[in-house]
This record gives C-alpha cells, sequence and structure tokens, in this order.
C-alpha cells in the first residue's frame, strides 16, 4: 500500500517537472494521472490496489459518524424519559481481530455505538468486556452491529 | 437569501445542537445511577457536543479568515482522544472495586477480575 502510494506521489512530482509549474493544481493534476496509471499497471503489483483501500477507510468513516449520532440520539432518550427504565450489566464478546491497533479501534467504535462501552479487554486481546446501557433489547442487535464493524475494519486491514 | 445568511442559520443550528447536547450530558451525569452509566453519558454526548461547537465556530470564521486548520485537528483530537478515557475511567473503577448499579443484570467480568485479583495477591 505505501508503496503504491510512492510511486503515485514519484508520478505527480514527474508531472510537475514536466509542466515546470511548482503549483497545488499542476500537482493535483499530476496525482489523478498517477492514479489512472496505477489502476492501469495493477496486474504488476502483488498486493490490491490501494485506491481499494482507502474507499475501505472513507466507508468506515462514514460508519462512525453515522454511528456516533444514532448513540448519542440513544442516550439522549435514556436520560430524558421521565421514568429511568435501563437495565445495564457487563457481557463478553469475543473477537476475531489480532493486531493491537485492530482492537483498538474496534474498541473506540464500540465505545461509541449507541449504549455500549468498552470496559475491559483481556488478557489474550481475545474477549472484550462491554458495559451495556439496556442489555435486554440490545444484546442482538449490538451483535450485529460488531459483525458490521469487525467486517469493516477487516476490510482496511486485509 | 445571500450566502452569509445561508452561513450564518447552519452557524446557529450547530452551535445551538451542541450547547443543548452539552446540557443533556449535565443532566445525564445527575441522573444516572452509577459510574459506569455516567460515563456513556459523558463519552458519547461530550464528543458529539464539542465537536458540534467546533463546527460552527469553523463556519462562523470561514467567511472572515478562511479555513482554519487547528479547528479540524481539535475535532479530530476530541474524536478520538474522548472514548478512550471514557475507557479509562471505567476501567480504573472496575478495578478499584467500584459496585456496578444494584439493578444491572449480568457480570461477566466478575469471575475474570477475580482471579486476577487472586494471582496478584500470591505473587
Amino acid at each position: 500500500m505505501a508503496f503504491q502510494l510512492v510511486i503515485n506521489f514519484i508520478i505527480s512530482f514527474v508531472w510537475m517537472f514536466l509542466y515546470s509549474s511548482w503549483d497545488l493544481p499542476t500537482f493535483i493534476i499530476g496525482f489523478f494521472v498517477g492514479m489512472i496509471i496505477l489502476v492501469l499497471v495493477r496486474r504488476f503489483f502483488h498486493e490490491p490496489l490501494y485506491l481499494i483501500k482507502v474507499y475501505a477507510i472513507v466507508k468506515l468513516i462514514l460508519l462512525f459518524l453515522k454511528e456516533l449520532i444514532l448513540s448519542n440520539i440513544t442516550v439522549i432518550k435514556h436520560v430524558l424519559s421521565p421514568k429511568l427504565d435501563i437495565k445495564p450489566g457487563i457481557f463478553a464478546l469475543e473477537t476475531e481481530l489480532k493486531t493491537d491497533w485492530e482492537i483498538t479501534l474496534l474498541a473506540s467504535l464500540i465505545t461509541l455505538t449507541p449504549g455500549t462501552l468498552v470496559v475491559d479487554v483481556s488478557d489474550d486481546q481475545k474477549t472484550l468486556y462491554i458495559h451495556a446501557m439496556n442489555i435486554e433489547d440490545i444484546e442482538e442487535s449490538i451483535s450485529a452491529i460488531k459483525m458490521t464493524f469487525e467486517r469493516a475494519i477487516m476490510e482496511v486491514s486485509h | 437569501m445571500t450566502e452569509t445568511e445561508i452561513s450564518s442559520i447552519f452557524v446557529s443550528i450547530f452551535v445551538l445542537l451542541g450547547s443543548l447536547l452539552s446540557l443533556v450530558t449535565t443532566i445525564g451525569l445527575l441522573r444516572l445511577p452509577d459510574v459506569y452509566s455516567r460515563t456513556h453519558a459523558a463519552s458519547k454526548s461530550a464528543t458529539l457536543g464539542v465537536l458540534l461547537v467546533l463546527l460552527g465556530a469553523l463556519l462562523f470564521f470561514y467567511k472572515d479568515s478562511g479555513l482554519d486548520a487547528r479547528l479540524i485537528l481539535g475535532i479530530v483530537f476530541v474524536f478520538i482522544t474522548s472514548p478512550v478515557a471514557g475507557h479509562l475511567i471505567s476501567r480504573a473503577a472496575y478495578y478499584t472495586n467500584v459496585p456496578l448499579w444494584d439493578k444491572s443484570v449480568r457480570d461477566d467480568l466478575k469471575n475474570v477480575s477475580k482471579e486476577k485479583r487472586n494471582r496478584s495477591a500470591e505473587r
């Protein structure tokens, strides 16, 4: 991924040299030209094209924003409802993610999803302990959310 | 409608929503029963509240002095750090034996933390 990005930068610098104009618009045009060239020669790379990974990252960010807004609406509903009918609890969640940064990302995403908060990560990094604000109605929909998050993170890292 | 009017409408919406969210966070801190549910309110609503106020400020200064990169950086930093802060506070509370609310339903972490404590006591 980094290698392809470096090649793209080199192409856009070569483009700037060819025009001998050193401003941002020329650089951006050169960057797009480099992108097209990388797409054309993609079969010479061993890894998938870096644009796919960038697309996955953008999707993850959009998912993050959506969940942040939804979680805020949930919290507001709980706080402002006249009777406090929450059933909090801590449950365990197995995760398939391996590396440290993936687990960190998953934990922060879970913390910002509706009604969940990561309390602890087990020592072998296979289980997340999550405090849920309303455990009954939420548990199944939460596991569905986790699956989408885990899948989105895996798309970024593989 | 001119461009400035439209942008000022957006600025007021963002700032009002942000301050409203901060107010809800404060009410949540007062009303919710234990540390963990309070952390829920503090880590989520406060994040989005601060975010919206900063976004309003960004829009407000955009017409005079262009895009202020420091405000964008502030938004990103708040975004990254506040869930971590919520996690650390609740974790520290759990391992210093702050009890859950007595109406809590289940606690999967209990046995694990007890084992951990025994192991460190043996050492």
